[in-house]
């Protein structure tokens, strides 16, 4: 496979799943504004923090209205990581790779890319539920027709790979986010107007009613415990390391190479695969959530680069 | 929908001989659309825009920054072309290319033609697509224009003429393939009983013209090399990739290293040994042609004159696009094949020609005058459609430069019924037919072509960065057509 292709169809898979998260992120935040009217004010400024762009935002707004976020986070054609700018970085993708997805796929891409762009501010900030739930339903679809018309080829891993590591990356940040606000109640068990909070954090992730059914009472250890570290979870870290490494010994198959450790970024992900399944949650809240938060983004992104500079970047001899 | 309403006028038209009165291969169409109901043709027509959006089948405009992609506009009522009527044109295409193909190896091997008197050596030498560095070269198999797109129009009394010839890297092609999915789906009662011959064997075909290019056959590795998708045909060269599963490259993909050309992949350098290029000849290869192409492969010319990849269509076939040149193509029929020939061209002044050039100043508001080397409606004046300080400017270019002007007739192109809002209306139209060459002297010809419709009224402009549209091209197995 061609290297340009390599890296246009992980993005492809990473600029979906990234409106998708950005989806979530603004969705669970009108929900929860909906529970706490008093609130709502100091609620959208973590919502911002969770992107890394804090200051790119203040740039543009003076405060962090709803309205302003929701403009920010979801039509904003300038903000790289808004929307309504993923769908179409992955719509320019999928166009410069249209000969290794299938149709229904680039249909997907296309369909949800021009929904996005041809929607109607004012009706959306009105009333903003249905459309960021057809985003996610969009992601969704695009997800499913990747895995139903695609054959599972080195490109098809290449997108899953982009997609588990930026859901990996986007986890991670939404915990540390809401954690650093109800820091003071993590160790403790839940302070009782604070459990709609670490509720919210569940449903950011679609993960209430899987929560339910492992642990039943919602206490921030084990809401964190489940996000972290759930075995099952598709959405949990855990989960989306062990996955994209699968994808990557998958890769690493199709080219007829072992997937061993003088591979850079096999060695990367096994490493912090292996790191993160030896760690329990009471350590990490122990050592500080935070810290160890900040240390994972920083190794998916080295992972990230490791991929590059293997696949992309081989340079002529 | 009725056609009752609907008037030929005084030219030639596809569809209907004279007012209510459909041709022979059109009336099965013309009856079934008519049992449509009303305003559903309409609706047929804004079903097919949205499968075209929706399947990213659009064309990119220079200078949009919003979107940058419009889809190519589509009307649903398609254009017939009955078996007779084919025929005749699909032999005088083969003769045209053989006899082009001839030209192109002649021009660049012995210059026979030349010393014959045939073709003046100067005109030949000035015009912008002929490539030094391409003299001495044999291409595989004594081919130079693998793919050919042929402008054809039709005058007021429905004869063909040859507009001009795109040996470059002609396109269109992805929307005939198209037009034809979408038709299907869009008025699959009207199609079925047509026996219209199909066209999806076009990208079989045309990689089997590219395989052929190398002596590992089947198992080469062939590659369509594409600007990017900034260009304004990219969907084309997606399209054509994927259609034919070969990879889609661009020049930043490609190496080359140690005599040959390679690509990069996730597992290292693969070689490559077929180029369907999509680049102009001069942004090939920035050692061998402009070094300020960043589209093409440095080196790329060198290992293609030493015969370690193939290239197609050939570097140096722009020499026969020249508008010039063109006017040489029948001479070149009869010198090299000792034919008449089959297909006319239109009539042609060549302002290099003193005479011509006197004539033509005398007659500009009744001429068509075009560069030389210019395509897509650019570079040209339209007669009876200018105004006196537009005339002026082209007799200052023309005597100015006398080599790069031709002069044609306006032709009263031939039109077919289209749909305007509610209405049925006859628009210009004209005909780009595909023509593959693999060697040998019988080329294969796509049943049909590309049909460009000028949506304006009495526009006569078909180029799709112009107001054109496109329709459906109907080549008639038989004359099934006819029996309804």
């Amino acid at each position: 496979m061609l290297s340009r292709v390599a890296d246009a169809v992980l993005w492809l898979g990473r600029y979906v799943e990234r409106a998708e998260s950005v989806a979530r992120f603004v969705d669970v935040n009108l929900y929860l504004e909906l529970d706490r009217p008093d609130a709502a004010a100091a609620a959208w400024e973590p919502i911002i923090a969770t992107t890394g762009d804090s200051a790119l935002f203040r740039a543009r707004h003076a405060a962090a209205s709803r309205d302003a976020v929701l403009q920010f986070l979801v039509f904003d054609r300038t903000y790289a990581s808004s929307v309504v700018s993923c769908l179409g970085a992955a719509r320019e993708n999928a166009r410069s790779i249209r000969e290794v997805i299938s149709l229904e796929m680039w249909e997907a891409v296309n369909r949800a890319y021009l929904d996005v762009r041809s929607a109607d501010e004012a009706a959306v900030l009105a009333a903003p539920h249905d459309f960021l739930a057809a985003v996610k339903q969009a992601s969704h679809q695009f997800m499913g027709a990747t895995h139903l018309t695609m054959t599972h080829n080195e490109a098809w891993h290449f997108a899953r790979l982009g997609r588990l590591l930026e859901r990996a990356d986007k986890t991670s940040r939404i915990v540390d986010v809401k954690c650093f606000q109800l820091a003071p109640t993590v160790e403790g068990g839940a302070v009782p107007e604070h459990e709609i909070e670490w509720l919210a954090l569940l449903r950011s992730n679609s993960a209430f009613e899987m929560y339910r059914k492992r642990h039943r009472r919602v206490t921030p250890r084990d809401v964190v415990d489940f996000l972290l570290f759930d075995a099952e979870f598709p959405r949990s870290i855990r989960s989306c390391l062990r996955e994209a490494e699968s994808s990557l010994a998958a890769v690493c198959r199709a080219q007829g190479r072992r997937a061993d450790a003088r591979l850079m970024p096999v060695e990367r992900l096994t490493s912090l695969r292996a790191g993160w399944e030896r760690t329990q949650v009471d350590d990490v809240l122990r050592r500080g959530l935070h810290e160890t938060l900040d240390t994972l983004q920083t190794r998916l992104n080295a992972v990230g680069d490791a991929l590059y500079q293997t696949f992309v970047a081989i340079a002529p001899s | 929908m009725s056609f009752s309403s609907y008037d030929p006028g005084d030219h030639f038209d596809e569809m209907f001989a004279r007012a209510g009165v459909p041709r022979p291969g059109a009336a099965l169409l013309a009856k079934r659309v008519e049992e449509l109901g009303p305003g559903e043709l309409a609706l047929r027509q804004a079903a097919a825009e949205r499968a075209l959006l929706a399947m990213g089948i659009t064309f990119n405009v220079y200078g949009h920054t919003d979107g940058a992609e419009k889809i190519f506009p589509f009307d649903v009522i398609p254009r017939v072309l009955d078996a007779a009527t084919w025929a005749p044109l699909e032999r005088g295409l083969k003769q045209r290319i053989v006899a082009l193909n001839h030209f192109l190896a002649d021009i660049y091997g012995a210059q026979r033609i030349v010393r014959d008197g045939v073709v003046p050596k100067e005109l030949v030498e000035t015009a912008a697509g002929y490539l030094k560095p391409c003299a001495g070269l044999r291409p595989p198999a004594g081919v130079w224009c693998h793919v050919t797109g042929t402008d054809l129009v039709r005058d007021r009394d429905g004869t063909f003429y040859v507009l001009e010839d795109n040996l470059r890297c002609p396109s269109g092609v992805s929307y005939v393939l198209e037009n034809r999915r979408v038709m299907k789906h869009t008025l699959p009662q009207v199609f079925a009983a047509s026996r219209v011959r199909p066209v999806d064997v076009y990208p079989g075909q045309l990689l089997e013209t590219f395989q052929r290019l190398s002596p590992r056959g089947h198992e080469a590795t062939v590659v369509v090399l594409s600007p990017g998708r900034f260009n304004a045909a990219y969907f084309e060269h997606s399209f054509l990739a994927r259609q034919m599963g070969v990879e889609l490259v661009e020049g930043s993909d490609l190496a080359v290293r140690d005599g040959l050309v390679w690509m990069r992949t996730t597992r290292g350098f693969e070689r490559v040994d077929v180029i369907y290029r999509r680049i102009d000849d001069l942004f090939l290869d920035p050692k061998a042609f402009r070094a300020d192409s960043l589209l093409g492969v440095p080196g790329l010319f060198e290992v293609y004159r030493a015969g370690g990849v193939a290239i197609g269509n050939a570097p140096g076939t722009g020499v026969a696009d020249d508008k010039v040149i063109y006017a040489f193509v029948p001479e070149m029929i009869r010198y090299y094949l000792g034919e008449a020939a089959l297909l006319p061209n239109v009539p042609t002044y060549l302002c290099s020609r003193p005479k011509d050039l006197a004539y033509v100043l005398d007659h500009l508001d009744a001429l068509v005058v075009k560069a030389a080397n210019e395509s897509g409606g650019y570079g040209m004046l339209i007669g009876p459609a200018s105004t006196a300080e537009e005339r002026a400017v082209f007799a200052a270019r023309l005597r100015a430069n006398p080599r790069n002007y031709i002069a044609q007739p306006t032709l009263a192109l031939s039109r077919v019924p289209t749909l305007v809002e509610d209405r049925l209306e006859p628009r210009h139209v004209d005909l780009r037919p595909y023509v593959l060459h693999r060697g040998g002297d019988d080329p294969w010809v796509l049943p049909g072509g590309l049909t460009r419709v000028a949506l304006r009224r009495g526009s006569l402009v078909v180029n799709s960065s112009q107001g054109g549209g496109s329709k459906d091209t109907w080549v008639l197995a038989d004359d099934a057509g006819a029996s309804c």
